[in-house]
């Protein structure tokens, strides 16, 4: 899996932790929501929180493991700076969203769940982010891409990668 | 909020509104409304539910006349300011109504009542459409005996999926004696086109938040939950000024209103996972565990949250109860048929004309919902089938059109009715691979707790890959049939148990399909992309060279003004050359 370089990860903001542990009283039972306040945090749940929110809320780390790798939203890796998330719901399907897929991937050189070698790109592939008078969709960051074509989609990836060279230079 | 002899102007400001460009025509309408402070309201609403024209602006004069604009630009929002606002002269080009009147005229909207029409983030909107009023009622001059009858009356079913009727669980849980019961809404809407749940939270989460209360004073609940997705974050911030509101309006808390009914309510974020949307799921993930259904009985009325009675019920089935106990339920149950009384919502989509959320009475025909509401199908095509309930639903082919849509009668074709999710499919949508497309789905989403979902999804979706792949021999279909009632048969909780539905009607419905992929390696939809060969027809290519630009892995090749040729082995069956010649050169077989 081709995963970010660029993102070292540092010291982790365990004040941050604590505040969120802290905002439900310690209970192990909202762990879940805890986890969603560091991936907020974080874009991520670094396998190193687990350990810390084990020993915090006493309970085993496996068990937060299994919740950690249960859902869907949560990610054990960080994700890139621009995250694709490509609508895979049934209208989004049926109107060609696999052709949509496909050029991103071949585009950018990554499959869904997987973030480009130079940490600028993930690709996520979700069920349905309810758009569905629109597909095929999908969303780079916050701004919503509707009507794709295979074609249109890697115009719009390229003009990412384009705004990116420019401001490196 | 009215202020009498202004002009309202309302922005659709739901999650599809915005998508479709609603924030940056809001930020116009608010610049040009300031920059020459203009005697107009301007307000947000929810999802009228014509997803299709979005973003929609409506401008209500004061004499309550309404002009509809829809596929609103910013320059559309600049000439609603210039020429309807200030000169008087509405834009005809950009009105709507008369589509509107089409769309909307042939609904019944009692969930959807309020949607698209008041600010979902203002209480006195909600309320001077008759909002609390139920409750209000309720709690003060009725038991809760009254409230539960009045809902059992009502004939209304569990909008969820299984259609369970919801009067029933009420009483069911009101019996069981505990010094603590929750309510629980099931918000977590898994359905991948389904998103009727959505809309109505972000468009009246008030209506949600009333239901919740009549429910829990019903069954002698004083603590609510509301588990709904994560994804979506506007249906979460309206959800949670909601219940603010109606807090500090002291309309929730302790002892309201002096009735001595006390409740407090909390959102539950999920963390993506559709078997939450099962009962027992929903209530393991409640509890901070991993979501995986538990064994019933004991049913969550006796022994759900924290082994304390609970009754979940759906976003959709709420919003409905305060309606009904505010008008009656006789004027509910007027609506429907014998066995499903009432209205029920639908998220059209696929390959639909007018793709949105409609209400219609229970009964209607596929047909009328289809090609009457929705418009037809998209380009012309022609319509092949549609499939009802999402990924436990089933595909219903055009010779069923006649359904009536109602409980009983979509589960007879094999198909449920699920949570309200249509998608229309036409000509170019091969059922195998829908097949394929839901069974991936289900098993990604399986729990992995009971054998026959957690194997039998897996080599179901073995089976139909090599299908759609070409690879597949005669005796898999069998072997996939038999697969397929034993999971329906052995699997825990509903997810497993209607799990094969899409492959079971698809193979009922659509038998020749997987045929043809079996028997001559061939996809009629011509939508199975290892199964299609491009190439171009010389007679007809003139070289313009455009597919040619166009290829992303450079098959395609010849010299300008010369018939082109596509290499084999380079083509990735991206099906741009197709998309792009103008000449209809490029074959497909």
């Amino acid at each position: 899996m081709a995963k970010s370089k660029t993102l070292e990860v540092g010291a982790l903001p365990y004040d941050e932790f604590d505040k969120s542990i802290n905002k439900y009283n310690g209970d192990p039972t909202a762990i879940i929501a805890i986890l969603q306040d560091i991936q907020d945090h974080l874009q991520y749940v670094p396998k190193d929180s687990i350990s810390y929110l084990a020993e915090k809320l006493n309970v085993s780390p496996a068990k937060i493991y299994g919740i950690v790798t249960f859902y869907a939203q949560f990610r054990l890796e960080p994700l890139g700076k621009y995250i694709i998330m490509l609508c895979e719901g049934t209208a989004c399907h049926v109107n060609g969203a696999k052709l949509i897929g496909n050029a991103i991937s071949d585009e950018l050189g990554v499959k869904g769940g997987e973030t480009t070698e130079d940490g600028l790109f993930s690709l996520e592939k979700v069920a349905c982010i309810g758009c569905c008078s629109l597909s095929p969709v999908m969303v780079i960051n916050e701004e919503t891409y509707a009507k794709l074509t295979p074609d249109s989609t890697r115009k719009i990836v390229k003009e990412y990668q384009k705004r990116e060279a420019a401001a490196q230079n | 909020m009215h202020e009498q002899g202004k002009t309202v102007i309302k922005v659709g400001y739901s999650t599809c509104g915005i998508a479709a460009g609603g924030s940056k025509v809001l930020e116009t309408l608010t610049k040009e409304i300031s920059k020459d402070n203009l005697q107009v309201v301007l307000q947000k609403t929810g999802c009228i539910g014509m997803c299709y024209v979005e973003p929609i602006v409506d401008v209500i004069t004061p004499a309550g006349e309404l002009f509809s604009y829809g596929m609103v630009t910013e320059e559309g929002a600049l000439r609603i300011i210039e020429e309807h606002i200030k000169q008087g002269k509405p834009p005809e080009d950009m009105l709507i109504n008369k589509e509107r009147e089409e769309v909307v005229g042939q609904q019944v909207r009692i969930s959807l009542r309020n949607c698209g029409i008041i600010d979902p983030e203002s209480l006195s909107d909600y309320r001077e459409s008759g909002g609390y009023k139920a409750f209000e009622k309720a709690i003060l001059a009725m038991t809760p005996e009254q409230v539960i009858d009045e809902v059992l009356r009502s004939g209304l079913r569990g909008r969820g999926g299984a259609g369970f009727p919801t009067g029933m669980k009420w009483r069911f849980t009101r019996q069981y004696q505990n010094d603590q019961k929750y309510i629980v809404c099931n918000a977590d809407e898994g359905d991948p086109g389904a998103f009727m749940d959505r809309s109505i939270i972000e468009g009246d989460p008030h209506a949600v938040v009333e239901g919740m209360m009549l429910a829990a004073y019903a069954i002698g609940a004083s603590e609510g939950y509301v588990y709904v997705r994560a994804e979506y974050p506007l249906a979460i911030v309206r959800l949670e000024k909601a219940i603010h509101d109606a807090k500090e309006a002291g309309l929730m808390g302790e002892n309201i209103l002096g009735s001595g009914f006390n409740f407090k309510l909390k959102i539950k974020k999920g963390a993506g996972a559709f078997v939450c949307g099962e009962e027992t799921a929903l209530i393991a993930s409640l509890e901070g565990e991993r979501g995986m259904p538990r064994l019933k009985p004991p049913f969550p009325a006796e022994a759900g949250l924290w082994k304390k009675p609970t009754c979940i019920n759906n976003v959709e089935t709420l919003s409905n109860v305060p309606w009904i106990l505010f008008n009656g339920a006789e004027k509910y149950a007027a609506y429907g048929t014998e066995k499903s009384k009432g209205t029920k919502v639908f998220a059209l989509a696929g390959k639909m004309k007018r793709g949105g959320l409609i209400e219609v009475p229970m009964g209607i025909s596929l047909k009328e919902i289809i090609f009457g509401v929705g418009g037809g199908i998209r380009d012309d095509k022609k319509f092949k089938g549609v499939q009802l309930g999402g990924p436990s639903g089933g595909c219903i082919p055009e010779s069923l059109l006649d359904t009536p849509v109602d409980y009983d009668s979509v589960a007879r074709t094999g198909a449920i009715m699920g949570s309200g999710g249509m998608i229309v499919m036409d000509e170019t949508t091969c059922m195998v691979d829908m097949a394929r497309f839901f069974s991936n789905f289900v098993q990604n989403e399986s729990c992995g707790k009971c054998v026959h979902c957690r194997l039998g999804t897996k080599r179901m979706l073995e089976i139909l890959n090599r299908i759609t792949e070409g690879k597949a021999e005669h005796e898999e279909l069998e072997l996939l049939e038999e697969i397929a009632y034993n999971v329906k048969e052995g699997a825990l909780c509903g997810l497993g148990q209607t799990a094969p539905n899409p492959v079971l009607t698809t193979l009922k419905y659509f038998r020749d399909e997987y045929l043809a992929h079996i028997e001559d390696r061939r996809c009629p939809a011509k939508a199975c992309v290892e199964l299609l060969t491009y190439t171009i027809d010389p007679e007809v290519c003139n070289g313009c060279r455009r597919c040619a630009k166009r290829c992303p892995t450079e098959a395609i090749t010849g010299e300008k003004k010369e018939p082109h040729v596509i290499d084999q082995e380079k083509c990735i069956k991206c099906g741009n050359c197709f998309d792009s010649c103008r000449f209809e050169a490029v074959l497909v077989e």
